[in-house]
């Protein structure tokens, strides 16, 4: 009973500050003012970053383009940066080109896996002004492509500026929030220093404490989806996350901006009802899978793996939003959550991580099934089926499907790699299903660009890197390319007559069809991995005890 | 031809001859065509071999062998049902065929007659069709009129008049000539004409996937690949948790996976489902040029409705009556009938609709002296021999009645005269009565709206369907026209560019329009709309431009189409739902069944029992159950594809409420029970 109001107030409190955030990101992304002293002050950052105040509206191959090259160079550069990290940083050892290759592909993918244990592997400047900034960006990049999507089904004749929404997303929302949230953070004791190192002279052992720039990081992991730790336990350290204030608004900062995400796509479509029906999905679908791992923890859980500090309850709320909301920070090993948790939150990041999801990409994710369940029940009212004024045509649902299914292709593919490939299957650090878990658990991660570990896997080999850097890619770009060929299709097939006999996108039969249509898409195409996976590591479970 | 809509929707003729044709149609290269059932023959292929391998090597093959057969079942079951959907066009288009055959023609060459084989006609050349001929082929009056007989195409057995020049010059091949004699310019050699044209477009075996089906065929094909990929990634899974190999894990169990996770269902019966579209419409006697065109209609938003004919009869019919002051009605009414006794025309014949017959006076034909309507007097009546004289009924125009009474020393009723006016400033036609030069009062004759027709436009509305009514007359005889019909909106004084514009406007704003027409003047209008309904009595130029043909010449029919587009896609998306809904239980049937050995090392067997919730008896039991529930899906939703999905009256979102929960919820739970009872029945008989 508790476990369900602790779950009931936490998406409360999100949901709640969503409302204003919404508006907020609604504002700089779709309504930008043409005046004033956002607009002046707008205007003279552009000037000075690129030199001319307006760029113009992108087609959506430009943007597309433009997101790509900007993602490819961000790779480039934080790969050699990681890679000469022992030319100036001495006493740190050198990374491995694969290493840093997944490093560099993970947060430049928003996913932040990592391989290594970030205080013993990174400078703290490589931490800061290497994967600090593509926090910012990775994110920003996610809000863009949102962005764009939305304003293809709001009649708009172009996708926007790239350029105006990468920067207005991190100026306007991004810094400012990440610099309230680290100035608490500092406040409640999290370290913030350019010191890399404190010696800490406790009985009965001295110790070396790693130190560095921690607050400012936490704060644009938990905001921006980003979810990677300065410390390889995440916000199970002790720095990370040293107080309930903190843990409770990391907790809350997870799923915060996704959820602002659907506030913004329904005002942006002047649809605020259907934003709160998507919202309503969202809510019912993490609540539903937070209530089933609070289940499984009073069934058979224990202590192991979580923090005595934070207590079952939170673990299970981090876990639950952290898969949803493709972020992938923890502040408990999940490989520790009994079998049925686990399973659940592989199954939050099997959904494409549209639960929530990540910053801009969990909403960008969420369209493409709003697209796909008003095209299966939408016949059944009698006409073809439209979205947003957009008949659904073979040519509109071709990027659709490839959007919502290659990542399951992936998935499939890289796990069965990882099974054949020695040097892969071997590093899981147990036998029987919950070895198999471990290796599913790496690849959803990895393909939904959430980040968080199971625990367990040794992931650094080169088998394991390769993999995960191809499912990181692959996931990320192999879902931006089609969405954003369906908001060229989409805006050129728009013909934004809103026909009054057409199926409601509001409501809780949308709701409840919108649901059915994630869950039927993710049951049939994992339902085989699961069942000899966590479903026998749950039958084993029930055998001892 | 009118009779199909009564016919049974399966006769067991039918499927006979549907299941042979369906056998036929498991070739290759047919199969082909629809990839969904390509790739369950080639499973079927694979655990045939299966079979046939195991057998010769002496292993147990019974497994495979059943499995094969319910594949091939599958495959069958969904050729089948397309033939049995293109029986009933087929039966259509040989009687349009029988009018074609052995015709010998008339060719008119420097105005010499000779005789010659129809076929050897080419276009250009002039045939003379004199009375009892058959018109061999498509063409052009240039000569003369003639009553002809098209029942051979339009099912309508009265002659219609054709004639050269004008709206009814074209006539077509295959009618008959029934008096009179006419020169044809002939415009499509045998072959290419219009029959021909329907014939083909009836039986196309192959037709050309509509928009919305190719986007479905994209969706549930994407589907399948991850499905296959699923499936092919089995095999690793299971070996990596030490799953036995057994007759269930092998290549069958797979086959039969992955035939269970397709769509087979709405795959298998999608084609169907579009004949049997097109069939529904034939059965209402409407032509679709094409699938697309049916689809169209499903999705019209405004309707461009022609008033005359349409919405309206078309002619002038009595209204009411109306006596003159210290006139009582009854006498009204004997005189209007006394008037008309010998008059035949359709206004009359209102008349006498409109005064029921127990008050019609009784009277002996031979004492009445008919006065018949001339264009001078503009007054027609009857002279009447009674004991006290003859007594003289008159009606017609106003101003002549008046001038008739008042010659006669009769003062006027205004008020009867005001009223007189306003009916004709309303665009109807006030006839005065008159007994013995009396006024007694006035019929009011107009064009009277179709009973039922403002029903049905508040059906198309509850569909979100605006009507358009289109009209020569003036604003405000249209205007009270459209109130009278429950039009949303009406344009007045409409010429064919009017009607055009307005098509584009509408288009422009992103909505589908629909219309119907006839003339010459029309081809490019319904050449514009998204649907455009030409009447096959129509010109050449219109049918040319128009989607689908009306062979009944019933403006009305727009409204059927309509219905019949809705239909066929709310039918296409119930069972494309039911079809995905299904694979939820075929999992549950089937995933169990396979895994049963999994983790042999740490799980006991009775542990990995417990997977079979539905407790079914064996694992090759629980794969052929699914399999065979899935082949049996297919027939049992036959009738369904061929009559389609039935509305809930008038209300869409009720309909789709409905929808779902049979299609939806139905599709998840309904296996379960069906799949358990399979079981249960094979175990009875293996």
């Amino acid at each position: 009973m508790t476990d369900i109001a602790s779950i009931t107030f936490f998406l409360a409190s999100v949901l709640i500050a969503a409302i204003p955030l919404g508006w907020w990101l609604h504002t700089i992304l779709f309504a930008f003012p043409e005046r004033g002293l956002l607009f002046r002050l707008d205007a003279w950052l552009s000037t000075l970053l690129v030199g001319k105040r307006d760029s113009g509206g992108h087609s959506w191959r430009q943007y597309l383009g433009g997101v790509l090259a900007f993602n490819l160079i961000g790779l480039l550069a934080l790969f050699f940066m990681l890679l000469l990290q022992p030319l100036w940083a001495r006493g740190l050892p050198a990374i491995p080109w694969h290493g840093a290759l997944n490093i560099a592909a993970s947060f430049v993918t928003n996913t932040n896996w990592q391989w290594y244990a970030g205080e013993v592997t990174l400078h703290p400047a490589t931490q800061a002004l290497g994967l600090g900034v593509q926090n910012f960006l990775s994110a920003a990049c996610g809000l863009a492509v949102f962005a764009a999507l939305t304003r293809s089904l709001m009649a708009w004749t172009h996708c926007g500026n790239l350029w105006d929404d990468v920067r207005r997303s991190i100026v306007f929302l991004l810094l400012p929030a990440s610099l309230v949230l680290a100035c608490v953070f500092v406040a409640q004791g999290i370290p913030q220093t350019i010191d890399a190192w404190m010696f800490h002279d406790a009985s009965p052992q001295a110790q070396n404490v790693p130190l560095g720039p921690v607050a400012s990081q936490v704060a644009i992991k938990q905001l921006g989806s980003n979810g990677g730790g300065f410390y390889n336990v995440n916000s199970s350290h002790p720095l990370e996350n040293p107080t309930w204030v903190t843990n409770a608004l990391q907790q809350w900062a997870l799923l915060a901006l996704p959820a602002a995400c659907v506030i913004a796509f329904g005002m942006a479509l002047k649809k605020p009802r259907h934003g709160a029906a998507i919202a309503a999905a969202m809510s019912v679908m993490f609540v539903a899978g937070a209530v089933v791992m609070a289940a499984g923890e009073g069934q058979f859980g224990s202590m192991e793996g979580k923090d005595v500090r934070i207590g079952t309850a939170s673990s299970i709320i981090w876990a639950a939003a952290t898969t949803s909301a493709s972020n992938g920070s923890v502040n408990a090993m999940h490989s520790s959550l009994t079998p049925l948790a686990g399973a659940v939150a592989m199954a939050n990041m099997a959904t494409g991580e549209v639960i929530f999801g990540g910053i801009g990409s969990g909403m960008y994710g969420m369209v493409m099934y709003v697209v796909l369940t008003v095209f299966l029940c939408g016949l059944m009212i009698g006409r073809t089926p439209e979205y947003q004024g957009v008949k659904l045509t073979a040519n509109v649902m071709w990027p659709v499907v490839v959007a919502l299914l290659l990542p399951t292709f992936i998935i499939i593919l890289l796990v069965c790699l990882a099974i054949m490939v020695p040097g892969a299957s071997a590093a899981v650090s147990t036998t029987g299903p919950h070895a198999l878990s471990e290796i599913i658990y790496a690849v959803l991660s990895a393909v939904g660009n959430n980040g968080s570990a199971f625990a367990g896997l040794a992931a650094g080999g080169p088998e394991w890197t390769s993999i995960t850097t191809a499912g990181m890619l692959l996931g990320r770009f192999g879902v931006i390319v089609p969405v954003m060929m369906f908001a060229g299709r989409a805006a050129k097939a728009a013909s934004h007559q809103q026909r009054s006999v057409q199926l409601s996108t509001e409501g809780p039969l949308f709701v409840t069809l919108l649901i059915g249509t994630i869950v039927l898409v993710g049951v049939l195409t994992a339902a085989p991995m699961f069942v000899l996976g966590p479903g026998a590591d749950y039958l084993l479970q029930v055998v001892h005890q | 031809m009118k009779t199909a809509q009564h016919q049974a929707v399966i006769t067991s003729q039918a499927l006979r001859t549907a299941a042979i044709e369906g056998l036929r149609r498991m070739a290759p290269s047919v199969l082909m065509k629809n990839p969904i059932m390509a790739s369950v023959a080639l499973g079927a292929v694979l655990t045939s071999v299966t079979a046939v391998v195991h057998a010769t090597s002496g292993q147990p093959f019974a497994f495979a062998a059943h499995v094969s057969f319910w594949l091939w079942f599958t495959v069958w079951s969904s050729t089948t049902a397309e033939s049995l959907a293109e029986g009933r066009g087929k039966a259509r288009a040989s009687a349009l065929r029988g009018g074609q055959q052995n015709v010998q023609a008339v060719r008119i060459v420097n105005g010499i007659a000779e005789h010659v084989e129809a076929t050897t006609l080419v276009q250009g050349d002039v045939i003379r069709c004199d009375a009892g001929s058959v018109i061999p082929v498509d063409g052009e009056v240039i000569l003369g009129m003639a009553m002809v007989d098209e029942s051979a195409i339009t099912g309508e057995s009265a002659p219609v008049l054709r004639a050269a020049g004008g709206d009814r010059s074209a006539v077509t091949g295959g009618t008959t000539v029934r008096s009179d004699s006419i020169d044809v310019r002939v415009v499509a050699a045998i072959g290419s004409g219009f029959v021909d044209r329907l014939i083909k477009l009836i039986e196309q075996a192959h037709r050309q996937p509509t928009p919305n089906e190719r986007a479905l065929q994209i969706v549930l094909l994407s589907l399948s690949s991850v499905f296959l990929v699923v499936v092919a990634a089995m095999p690793i899974l299971m070996s990596y948790a030490g799953v036995p190999a057994s007759a269930t894990t092998g290549i069958v169990g797979l086959v039969a996976l992955f035939v269970c996770l397709i769509p087979t269902t709405i795959g298998g019966l999608l084609p169907a489902i579009g004949i049997a579209g097109m069939d529904r419409l034939i059965a209402r006697n409407v032509v679709a040029l094409s699938g697309r065109a049916i689809e169209a209609a499903g999705d019209v938003d405004v309707l461009l409705l022609d008033k005359t004919g349409t919405i309206t009869y078309g002619n002038r019919r009595a209204a009411s009556l109306i006596p003159a002051h210290g006139v009582d009605y009854a006498t009204l009414e004997k005189a209007v009938i006394m008037a008309s006794v010998h008059d035949d025309t359709p206004e009359a014949d209102s008349i006498r609709d409109l005064v029921p017959e127990p008050s019609w006076p009784s009277i002996v034909p031979t004492a009445a002296t008919p006065i018949p309507f001339s264009a001078h007097s503009r007054i027609s009546g009857t002279d009447v021999n009674t004991s006290e004289g003859t007594v003289s009924y008159r009606k017609g125009a106003v101003d002549a009645i008046v001038a008739a009474s008042r010659a006669a020393g009769y003062t006027v009723d205004e008020t009867l005269l005001a009223c007189a006016r306003d009916i004709a400033r309303q665009g109807a036609t006030p006839l005065l009565v008159s007994r013995q030069s009396v006024i007694l009062g006035l019929v009011d004759l107009r064009d009277t709206v179709k009973p039922g027709i403002r029903e049905r436009l508040q059906k198309l509305r509850s569909h979100g369907i605006r009507s358009i009514m289109i009209t020569g007359d003036n604003p405000l005889t249209a205007a009270a026209i459209a109130a009278q019909a429950g039009v949303d909106d009406s344009m007045a004084e409409a010429t064919p560019d009017d009607k055009l514009a307005r098509i584009v406007a509408e288009q422009r704003e992103g909505r589908l329009v629909a219309m119907i027409g006839d003339g010459t003047n029309d081809a490019p209008a319904l050449a514009q709309a998204d649907v455009g309904i030409a009447m096959v009595s129509g010109t050449q130029a219109a049918r040319e431009a128009a989607s689908m043909i009306d062979l009944d010449n019933d403006p009305t029919k727009i409204l059927d189409v309509v219905d019949v587009g809705k239909q066929l896609l709310r039918t296409r998306g119930a069972l494309t739902t039911f079809s995905i809904a299904n694979d939820v239980s075929k999992y549950v049937a089937i995933l169990p069944a396979m895994f049963v050995g999994m983790w042999p090392t740490l799980l006991p067997p009775e542990r990995t029992a417990q997977l079979n919730v539905l407790g079914l008896s064996s694992p090759e039991n629980a794969i052929l159950a699914a399999v065979i529930f899935n082949a049996l899906a297919i027939g049992l939703l036959v009738p369904l594809a061929m009559a389609g999905n039935r509305e809930i009256s008038g209300s869409p979102e009720r309909t789709l409420r409905r929808n779902l929960l049979v299609y939806g919820l139905g599709g998840i739970v309904a296996p379960f029970p069906s799949i358990t009872l399979i079981d249960m029945i094979l175990q009875v008989l293996l």
